[in-house]
């Protein structure tokens, strides 16, 4: 990892590269993409240890579930082998690494004006015109504005704003909800959800919707420019591409 | 892009996953790695005592809020000769014994506990494996029965002995004395209005409300006051945390 400059302003004058992401938006990726990994695998063995998801307080054996999940194979586990107790360590080890990471990123990307610059949604780019436009370029495999290609479009932005400040706070929140001893401390976690048994279903949807997120994002790496967009993520440079010139 | 890149970066990327997998299983078996693993425990300990009064309820559900059917969990029936012996009597014979650090042990007959000043809560029991069920507990507080026995000031964890065997030896639990003298915590000799049943723990089990079903030790033969856990079974202060790992601390 390269030394970040202080300001995009300051970009050296090569032609096609830019300063895109800060250090604390890499830091914070990097770190996603081991977590996530690990809250995800850890996460498929603890269901398995009752694959049943339920709404309301309680709900076990006797009570009717809304969904029975399939046995999650040991490819996609942590451990493989079914061991409950080391999933569960795996698990609320990474859970603090992601609930006080998506904290410090959050302080950062106020301070250095991330959220306000590059996420905030603008209502007329929530018109049909423009989401339909932007739909027309994805399928084109365009996804920059040739007038400005670092800007993200829509789409990127409702979906960063969705995982960032929708889906990751509802994991950390739902999950607290299951602690016996967070619900003592703060009631009002259940009201939140529901109940206990309403928010593991909505710890496991959201999971499923971050989840959904990763592999969409991932293609999009892929058709955008694998090298490139790694790089910027690594480095912070990013070559604007040829047709956005 | 060139797609070999693509290639090679997808490949890449899985091999990596594949790698992380199960590397992820290595981990838990380097012994300087395992501590980190296993440092989460304290972490959230930590993080939820800091953030919880001392005295924080459990939440309380009114009848309505019950489970129809509360189902049985780990031992159904301990069924060694001495505890069948004691079922066929209507625990007649049974003792709770109340020893280690206190001023005065105590053998304490049921219906010696049934005639203390009872608690009566209506509580979600949470099982690690993730399932809930909502009973109805009845039963004189632990504190209660602490004072009575006249806990020392050396005591720091307070030791449940049970009557099932697990591996030829009994179940065991261990609490410290922050959920020892917790309000919610009793030794519950009924469940739904009924007494206990063979199930659910007779004649007493632990209710801890703030922790992981598997804290709720069933059967008690025996509490102890002791000043640490090292030497009781291997260690780690209970049947689950000795043999597989399981967090001491079960309030997450």
């Amino acid at each position: 990892m390269t030394i970040a400059t202080p300001s995009p302003a300051d970009a050296p004058p090569a032609p096609r590269t830019i300063y895109r992401h800060r250090v604390a938006t890499r830091l914070w990726h990097w770190l996603n993409a081991i977590t996530i990994f690990i809250m995800i695998g850890s996460g498929l063995t603890i269901l398995n240890a009752h694959p049943h998801l339920y709404w309301g307080a309680y709900g076990a054996n006797f009570d009717h579930p809304w969904l029975n999940t399939i046995h999650w194979p040991s490819y996609v586990t942590i451990p493989a082998h079914y061991n409950l107790a080391i999933a569960r360590r795996w698990h609320l080890l990474f859970a603090l690494v992601s609930g006080f990471s998506l904290l410090g990123y959050m302080i950062a990307s106020l301070a250095n004006r991330h959220f306000q610059r590059d996420l905030r949604v603008r209502l007329r780019e929530l018109s049909a015109a423009n989401l339909w436009h932007d739909l027309r370029e994805h399928l084109a495999f365009r996804f920059h504005d040739p007038a400005d290609p670092t800007a993200y479009n829509i789409f990127q932005k409702l979906s960063y704003v969705l995982v960032i400040f929708v889906l990751i706070p509802a994991m950390i929140l739902t999950g607290l909800a299951m602690s016996p001893a967070m619900d003592a401390a703060w009631p009002w976690l259940l009201d939140l959800f529901g109940g206990r048994q309403s928010a593991r279903s909505v710890h496991f949807i959201a999971a499923a919707g971050l989840t959904g997120f990763i592999v969409i994002h991932l293609v999009l790496v892929i058709l955008a420019g694998p090298i490139n967009e790694v790089r910027s993520m690594l480095s912070g440079r990013w070559r604007v591409p040829e047709d956005a010139a | 892009m060139s797609l070999i890149s693509r290639r090679a970066l997808v490949t890449g990327g899985a091999a990596s996953a594949g790698l992380l997998l199960s590397g992820c299983d290595q981990v838990s078996q380097v012994p300087a790695l395992r501590k980190i693993l296993f440092s989460g425990e304290i972490m959230n300990k930590g993080l939820q005592r800091a953030l919880s009064n001392r005295n924080a309820l459990a939440p309380e559900f009114s009848t309505a809020e019950m489970s129809p059917r509360f189902r049985v969990n780990g031992t159904h029936n301990p069924n060694t000769p001495d505890y069948t012996a004691m079922v066929a009597e209507n625990f007649a014979h049974w003792r709770l014994q109340v020893g280690g650090l206190v001023a005065r042990p105590l053998s304490l007959s049921i219906a010696q506990l049934r005639g203390a000043p009872a608690r009566t809560q209506i509580t979600r029991h949470d099982c690690v494996e993730g399932w809930s069920a909502i009973g109805k507990w009845h039963g004189p507080k632990l504190s209660t029965v602490l004072k009575a026995a006249g806990i020392r000031d050396a005591a720091r964890y307070v030791v449940f002995t049970c009557a099932d065997l697990y591996g030829g030896a009994p179940y065991y639990e261990s609490i410290d004395l922050i959920d020892a003298f917790h309000p919610q915590t009793i030794l519950a000799w009924a469940l739904n209005d009924h007494v206990l049943d063979v199930g659910h723990g007779a004649p007493v089990r632990l209710r801890v409300e703030r922790q992981l079903g598997y804290k709720h030790a069933k059967y008690v033969m025996r509490i102890d006051a002791v000043d640490s856990l090292a030497k009781i079974g291997l260690g780690k202060g209970g049947y689950w945390e000795d043999h597989v790992d399981y967090d001491w601390y079960a309030g997450i």
